[in-house]
């Protein structure tokens, strides 16, 4: 039932609301204006708001240089990688514990949770010492299989509950009208999972491309990803302010896009279904 | 054919007992319905039928062929599920045809039998929407197109009819008793309804708590319901129950008599009591009279009657229709 | 018990072909839990330095004798407490107040909403490098100005206030998170009890007081809960910005651990560290996975 409200409080809380997101907007509104600007406006004092002198010229400057998108290219695949493998892993997975639990079900599911909560850095010298002798460190393989093993938990919990919602009827049904196991999970399954499968490849991603405990620690150079890449900025403080700008614009803002279209993904995600 | 028959069959879930020793035999062609209160394991026995549950001990045949271990795909029965389970990323017409396209019929075969069940359905002007976009009525339709068309030995429902308004589910009562007849395939149907038990019936199987009360035909089960279960729980208003020895049957533990049994006799005939509410419905009458020892009776009287609350009235009841009961709720024949 | 609605496809080879298809899941997180624990502590009672190879000797609790009596622990143990206190408290002060203003009919909703939830989508290091240069520089940062503005001396961030800087960044990340949690929460709440409360007569003040908090009670542990399993190995931020300093002002426990893996390259000593880190991270995952297995049944 729409409650009736007075214009006045409309107004007063959308002013109020705009004001906030405004600030809260604000860092990334600004890095982006600065990626517009020359490195000398971006530096002056005051600063320039709009009106600046327009310029893409940092953004060719990046994209220019190889090195921006070889580890653009790093990042697009440790993360798409990653997810697909930790997909194609928590699939069955997820599957076997919706459609056919066991007493034991619940309790793999927390235990399954639980490995998500252990600090990596409570396992990094191990894992780093692996690394180093399978000749694993600064390679995209290693990452890949660290990026998937640490948000398989994730994967397998947002599936779980997709899967869940699906009326256990229909998959009778299909039995019903004869189809075996797997025709019923080709035909019927996968194309009423396609949503929740979309919306968890996306929020997964996202997690992996932003990453950067694993790919600051584990890479540096061949296999780097954008994180390690912009890390690298934080050297030459005040001179590249601009470009700096510009190739954190150009890796923070496709998956901006893709997250405000996982908003609910998000919620539903990170606190494993505790909140609706 | 269609032949189904259960050998002391029975169901656990972990410690509990949800079917306990059912035998039966549905003849090919009938319609049998399983009535029952909820929960007493109707749904239960259905899917053991269909395959989607395994049975705990006992044996299904069907056309004499033991079953239990043959997966549901492959007993050749379909099913109409309570809630429609329709494929809601599929068409009506996909809906109905997936079944023959699992059993890998040719195209043009699939095509003519789905445009044939859904003229009979009156089907065909939705045949290319989605399950979303009918009504509740139309969804039910598809479901029942779903299991026709594959022709099967027999169909299993579950309460198809529970999510329907009171003035559909007459309406869809009668054309699914008419498609049976029509068609011929031995149908097996769950309620927890008496009345829907009753009128779409051939042989009604009431089941309590687990356990086969009765099997026998609408009328049977009316007229010579086998114990205190059955007798209370077909026919509607219910049987008034008084005891035997209040009621100078001291024979009997209980004595059941029917509401529309008991006669609004003159002063000094049978029981004596007050009105305590009258429902007068114009064809008829239903009175519920307190009657001291016996306690509240229902009374079923045809017509109109001028009877209103507080009034006394004297109830008499049919002699040749008295159920007499045992103490362990079996009745007493004679 | 079991409830009926939870029961499922029960024929005995789905149960079989359920039991198969977990094993490659259940297999590799066992593997990646196990394996490297198990090697962490035995690490940790090893005297073991990667400068020196060959010379490891079991050395049993010394190492965790050193790195708990170490002066540089307690330092970041408490730097760790506070970075974690001060995230929690301002994303849940703020955010609180947030989901309430957007949960209000507000003109171009969905607008604000991507305004406010964007920064989560930030990479660390990124939001890390745009705080400290183009808004905390003390020359020529955003805030820099916005203080002359108000006649006010501008201060340099990093070096008068380094943990505080480091907070602001990690909080500015993590208000989102709080907010959309907070603000999907809300959604769920009955209007209609909302609108029995109004019909009593219930101020606007004692409807958030009676209905909203409590209602709010549930998820708010959980931001509480997840937040801390994540902000307790807040790395990238310090990494990018201060590298832990000036002196250890900034480091908190996990940049100690990286710190002595990775820069002094003291095996053991990190390990117990690592372990360490492990229980007080158990400690808060205990409560948060009583709550999610709650919410498991319900
Ligand atoms: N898979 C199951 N596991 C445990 N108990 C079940 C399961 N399915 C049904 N039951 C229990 O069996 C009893 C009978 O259920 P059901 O056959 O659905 O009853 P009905 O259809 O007659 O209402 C109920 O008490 C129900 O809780
Ligand atoms: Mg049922």
């Amino acid at each position: 039932m729409a409650r009736r409200v007075t214009s006045r409080r409309v107004w007063v809380s959308t002013g109020a609301a705009w004001f906030f997101g405004f600030v809260i907007f604000l860092p990334i509104l600004w890095m982006v204006l600065t990626s517009f600007k020359t490195e000398l406006e971006a530096f002056a004092m005051p600063p320039t708001f709009l009106f600046f002198h327009w310029t893409t010229e940092n953004y060719a400057t990046v994209q220019g240089r190889s090195d921006y998108v070889h580890h653009a290219l790093n990042s697009i695949i440790v993360a798409g990688g990653s997810t697909l493998l930790a997909l194609l892993i928590a699939i069955p997975a997820a599957w076997s514990m919706a459609f056919a639990p066991s007493k034991r079900t619940k309790d793999i599911l927390l235990w399954m949770l639980s490995t998500k909560m252990m600090p990596s850095v409570g396992v990094l010298v191990p894992i780093y010492l692996i690394y180093r002798d399978f000749g694993l460190l600064d390679t995209r393989g290693g990452l890949v299989a660290i990026l998937c093993l640490g948000n398989l938990p994730i994967v397998i919990w947002m599936l779980f509950t997709y899967f869940k919602e699906i009326p256990k009827d229909i998959l009778e049904a299909a039995r019903m009208d004869g189809a075996t196991i797997g025709r019923e999970l080709i035909y019927v399954l996968t194309p009423m999972a396609i949503p929740g499968l979309a919306s968890t490849l996306l929020l997964n991603f996202i997690l992996a491309w932003n990453e950067a405990f694993w790919t600051l620690n584990l890479s540096t150079l061949d296999a780097a990803p954008l994180t390690v890449f912009i890390a690298s900025y934080s050297s030459p403080e005040g001179l590249f302010w601009a470009k700096l700008s510009a190739a954190s614009t150009l890796a923070i803002a496709p998956i901006i896009i893709l997250g405000w279209f996982t908003q609910r993904q998000l919620v539903r995600g990170l606190t494993f279904g505790a909140v609706k | 054919m269609g032949q189904i028959t259960l050998q002391r069959v029975r169901k656990s879930f972990g410690p509990v007992n949800i079917i306990k020793d059912a035998n039966l035999d549905i003849e090919n062609g009938s319609f049998v319905v399983f009535v029952g209160p909820s929960g007493c394991g109707k749904t239960t026995l259905l899917r053991l039928i269909a395959g989607l549950e395994d049975v705990s001990g006992g044996q299904i045949l069907i056309d004499g062929r033991n079953v239990v271990d043959v997966p549901p795909a492959k007993r050749g029965l379909s099913m109409v599920f309570q809630s429609y389970a329709l494929y809601p990323h599929m068409s009506v017409r996909g809906n109905i045809a997936f079944g023959l396209k699992m059993a890998g019929l040719p195209r043009p075969e699939i095509e003519r039998k789905v445009e044939a069940a859904a003229a009979t359905l009156n089907l065909t002007p939705y045949l290319d929407r989605k399950p979303r976009e009918l009504s509740g009525g139309q969804r039910q339709r598809v479901a029942i197109g779903r299991a026709i068309v594959r022709e099967p030995k027999a169909f299993l429902f579950d309460e198809p009819l529970s999510n329907l308004d009171a003035a559909l589910r007459v309406q869809m009562r009668l054309e699914v008793t008419k498609l049976q007849k029509q068609l011929g395939t031995t149908a097996v149907y769950v309620t927890h309804d008496q009345v829907e038990a009753m009128t779409m019936a051939d042989k009604i199987v009431v089941l309590n708590a687990g356990r086969i009360e009765q099997f026998g035909s609408p009328i049977e089960l009316y007229e010579r319901p086998a114990n205190l279960f059955v007798a209370g729980f077909i026919g509607s208003p219910k049987m008034n129950f008084v005891p035997g020895d209040a009621a100078g049957e001291p024979g009997a533990a209980t004595l059941g008599v029917r509401p529309e049994h008991l006669k609004i006799g003159k002063e000094g005939e049978g029981w004596p009591g007050t009105v305590s509410v009258a429902e007068h419905l114009g064809s008829d009458t239903f009175l519920y009279v307190e009657a001291g020892k016996l306690g509240m009776l229902t009374a079923r009287c045809i017509g109109e009657f001028s009877l209103k609350a507080g009034d006394h009235v004297w109830l008499s009841p049919d002699p040749a229709r008295l159920h007499r009961f045992e103490k362990d709720g079996s009745v007493i024949r004679r | 018990m079991m409830k009926s609605k939870e029961v499922v496809l029960a024929t005995q080879q789905t149960q079989v072909l359920g039991r198969a298809l977990l094993i490659p899941a259940v297999a590799l997180l066992f593997i990646w839990m196990i394996v490297p624990l198990a090697m962490t502590i035995y690490f940790s009672t090893l005297h073991y330095s990667l400068l020196d190879p060959g010379t490891e000797s079991f050395v049993g609790l010394e190492n965790f004798r050193y790195f708990l009596t170490d002066p540089a622990f307690l330092t970041s143990l408490q730097n760790t407490l506070v970075l974690v206190g001060s995230v929690l408290a301002i994303t849940v002060l703020l955010g609180t107040p947030l989901a309430l203003l957007l949960d209000q009919p507000v003109i171009g909703r969905s607008v604000v909403r991507l305004m406010v939830i964007a920064p989560f989508f930030v990479m660390p290091t990124v939001s890390a490098l745009v705080w400290k240069n183009l808004l905390m520089h003390p020359v020529s940062g955003l805030f820099a100005w916005g203080a002359t503005l108000l006649g006010l001396t501008p201060i340099d961030w990093f070096t008068d206030a380094p943990l505080f800087a480091v907070i602001l960044i990690v909080a500015w990340e993590w208000l989102p998170f709080a907010t959309l949690i907070l603000l999907t929460a809300l959604q769920s709440q009955d209007e209609e009890q909302k609108e029995a409360a109004e019909m009593d007569g219930a101020s606007a003040l004692s409807t958030f007081i009676y209905l909203t908090l409590p209602h709010l009670a549930r998820p708010i542990t959980v931001v509480i809960l997840i937040e801390t399993i994540f902000l307790l190995t807040v790395f990238a931020e310090i990494f990018v910005t201060t590298g832990g300093g000036p002196g250890l002002q900034t480091t908190n426990i996990a940049f100690l651990i990286y710190s002595q893996a990775l820069i002094q390259f003291d095996v053991g000593n990190a390990s117990a560290g690592g372990l360490v880190a492990v229980v007080i991270a158990n400690i808060v995952a205990f409560f948060l996975v009583r709550i999610i297995g709650r919410n498991l049944e319900a």
